[in-house]
């Protein structure tokens, strides 16, 4: 596991772990061999998927796998929590479901210019915000979110309001993109590559310094590293995946209401990255898997779903504060000794 | 202008509640740097507690005071299981466990008291009351008064005793706190103990004009952390001038412009105020902190 030699900076954080991420970078192999895996086992999967239920259950875990690591760059590498990411996700939604709809755009060029703008307005947020410490980002972010929502719910015209509006199938290089199975490749190829790039981004001097403004902002600071900016760029990167997740997944679904934005969506997708594990990029990947899972498994608590999703929430923050995945691969190391 | 009186009215009863939740944010705050989101299901609990309790036929000055001492027990139990066994956790891991917490106390109530809303019977009587051309609900001066008895009863506790200036020493100055003596622990649980109560009477005091539901708690507590926000976070006379003005605007905004944004006014609100004035109106500290 790589995972195991990556030394995460949640937590309990001091000056040594500043020091170890700046310090430590995993082999070649020992870096990809967990990614060919994953890449293999996705591309086996449709062997084994019985039907296209299955297939949407395996799209929805992949579509969250995306979102969350995204997300998890920002909550684990630097220290900075959004609660509006639904929020980046429901804009690219609707901004592909409304340009295609209503003024027939093309859906790749409604995909690329409601990311761009999501893109924007994350780094108009960020820019300003996040020159303050400590909580203002969330609320920030928070405040967004909702704002977007209640736009989404009022601007009924436009989006349907409450009721939601459908969005075309996806047309891109002349090929249709309609149905589970065409889109099962589409976001599994998503996954890899986001793994891949995540995985190269903490690896690079950048991500080095993310993990150590985790740590200690002081230290990563005095070491040179221009904290702000770097806080700034991966807020706008982990913004505009949620948008053009949000495009395809509107156009994967064919319908979206004002809810694919809404607050209890952003703190789902933040709890798939911390229950998972901060800083973990397979973390996410597991905490999307679980909370995508979870209200399945839970089919037989009819009711509780709120309960035990937030008692997983609290119990996994005091007793695994690294989240599932660094934890257990943490005692497989210790046991390897 | 009976226009005006009739938004001016019940845009201070809804700031007063908003008051209330504000002071519940800057107490935990000031005793920990944490931001309880779980502070909105505390005036959430304190209206459905109160109300199933009348349902149920207890009188209810005595079904109320039911309700602010078991949400109280509530806050002291979440600080007690969720809050202390994760101190060392960094300020992250402590929003998500009060986000986990309000998931909680919000599904133990849907389950428990089911889906439905629930109305509070007014204190005195639901007759209005003429004053210039607008009417004013009895409930309304019920809640202004209880807020102006509240916040005097807080002004009090803070200067005059011996908890009260050991939660503020805590708040000043943690490690100088404890080598004088004040039992910062303690101080967590009280604050915890205190802001929920805060919060239930808040519940109890708005739950005869809107009706209250187990979901009830999300809407108020994000406002209550707006309003917190917007008077300056930490800052007692910014909680209470911040939820006065914001029940205000966003009544005005209701009345005047559009009442379908209503809901979006406080949130507009706080990333105005933090890109002008991120200490809010009243902050005391520097919002940069190392």
């Amino acid at each position: 596991m790589s995972e195991a030699s990556i030394p995460t900076t949640i937590g309990r954080s001091s000056p040594e772990t500043t020091a170890a991420a700046l310090a430590t970078a995993p082999g070649f192999r020992a870096r990809h061999l967990p990614t060919i895996v994953l890449a293999i086992v996705l591309a086996l999967l449709p062997l084994v998927l019985p039907n296209a239920y299955y297939y949407d259950v395996v799209i929805r875990i992949l579509a969250n796998a995306v979102l969350a690591i995204a997300l998890n760059l920002l909550i684990g590498y630097c220290g900075q929590i959004s609660l509006g990411h639904a929020g980046f996700f429901g804009l690219g939604a609707y901004g592909s479901a409304i340009l295609t709809t209503h003024y027939d755009w093309t859906a790749p060029s409604a995909l690329l210019v409601s990311a761009v703008v999501v893109g924007l307005l994350a780094w108009l947020v960020a820019r300003v915000i996040l020159r303050l410490k400590g909580h203002y980002l969330a609320m920030a972010t928070l405040g967004l979110g909702i704002i977007v929502t209640i736009v989404l719910t009022n601007e009924a015209s436009l989006t349907g309001g409450p009721d939601g509006m459908s969005v075309g199938d996806m047309r891109i290089f002349g090929l249709r993109l309609y149905g589970e199975k065409v889109w099962y490749p589409v976001f599994a190829g998503l996954v890899v590559v986001a793994v891949v790039l995540a995985g190269n981004l903490v690896e690079s001097p950048a991500g080095r310094a993310l993990r150590a403004l985790h740590g200690s902002e002081v230290a990563a600071r005095v070491v040179g590293i221009d904290t702000a900016s770097f806080k700034t760029r991966v807020f706008v990167l982990s913004a505009v995946v949620a948008a053009i997740m949000g495009s395809l997944t509107a156009h994967y679904l064919g319908f979206i209401t004002p809810q694919v934005a809404s607050f209890h969506k952003s703190v789902e997708l933040v709890t798939m990255a911390v229950v998972g594990g901060m800083a973990s990029i397979w973390g996410s990947v597991f905490g999307a898997a679980l909370l995508s899972l979870l209200p399945d498994l839970l089919a037989h608590f009819e009711g509780f779903e709120t309960v035990i999703f937030g008692v997983i929430l609290v119990a996994t923050m005091i007793f695994l504060p690294r989240g599932i995945v660094p934890s257990l691969a943490r005692l497989l190391r210790r046991e390897g000794r | 202008m009976s226009q005006f009186l009739q938004l001016l009215f019940s845009g201070l009863t809804v700031g007063a509640t908003y008051a209330l939740a504000a002071l519940g944010f800057s107490m935990i705050y000031n005793a920990s740097g944490v931001i309880n989101f779980a502070q909105g299901e505390f005036i959430m609990l304190g209206g459905m507690v109160a109300a199933v309790l009348t349902a149920a036929g207890i009188p209810l000055p005595l079904a109320v005071l039911a309700a602010i001492v078991v949400v109280a027990l509530v806050g002291l139990l979440v600080e007690k299981l969720a809050i202390e066994p994760a101190r060392d956790a960094d300020i992250t891991s402590i929003i998500i466990i009060t986000i986990g917490v309000s998931m909680i106390v919000r599904g133990v109530v849907e389950v428990t008291l089911g889906k439905g809303g629930r109305a509070l019977p007014h204190f005195s009587g639901e007759t209005p009351i003429a004053i210039g051309g607008a009417t004013l609900l009895p409930q309304s001066l019920w809640v202004m008064a209880v807020t102006a008895v509240v916040v005097a009863a807080l002004a009090l506790f803070f200067g005059r005793t011996r908890v009260g200036k050991g939660i503020l020493a805590t708040a000043h100055n943690r490690l100088a706190a404890q080598l004088v003596g004040v039992d910062v622990k303690k101080v967590l649980l009280a604050s915890f103990g205190l802001a929920a109560a805060l919060g239930a009477v808040g519940g109890v005091l708005i739950a005869p004009i809107a009706t209250t539901s187990y979901d009830a708690g999300l809407m108020l507590g994000l406002k209550g952390f707006v309003a917190a926000t917007f008077g300056g976070l930490g800052s007692g006379v910014g909680a209470i001038a911040g939820g006065l003005l914001l029940g205000l605007i966003e009544t005005m905004t209701a009345g005047y412009l559009s009442s379908s944004y209503k809901d979006a006014v406080p949130f507009v609100l706080v990333l105005v105020i933090l890109v002008v004035r991120p200490r809010g109106l009243f902050g005391l500290g520097p919002s940069e902190r190392v």
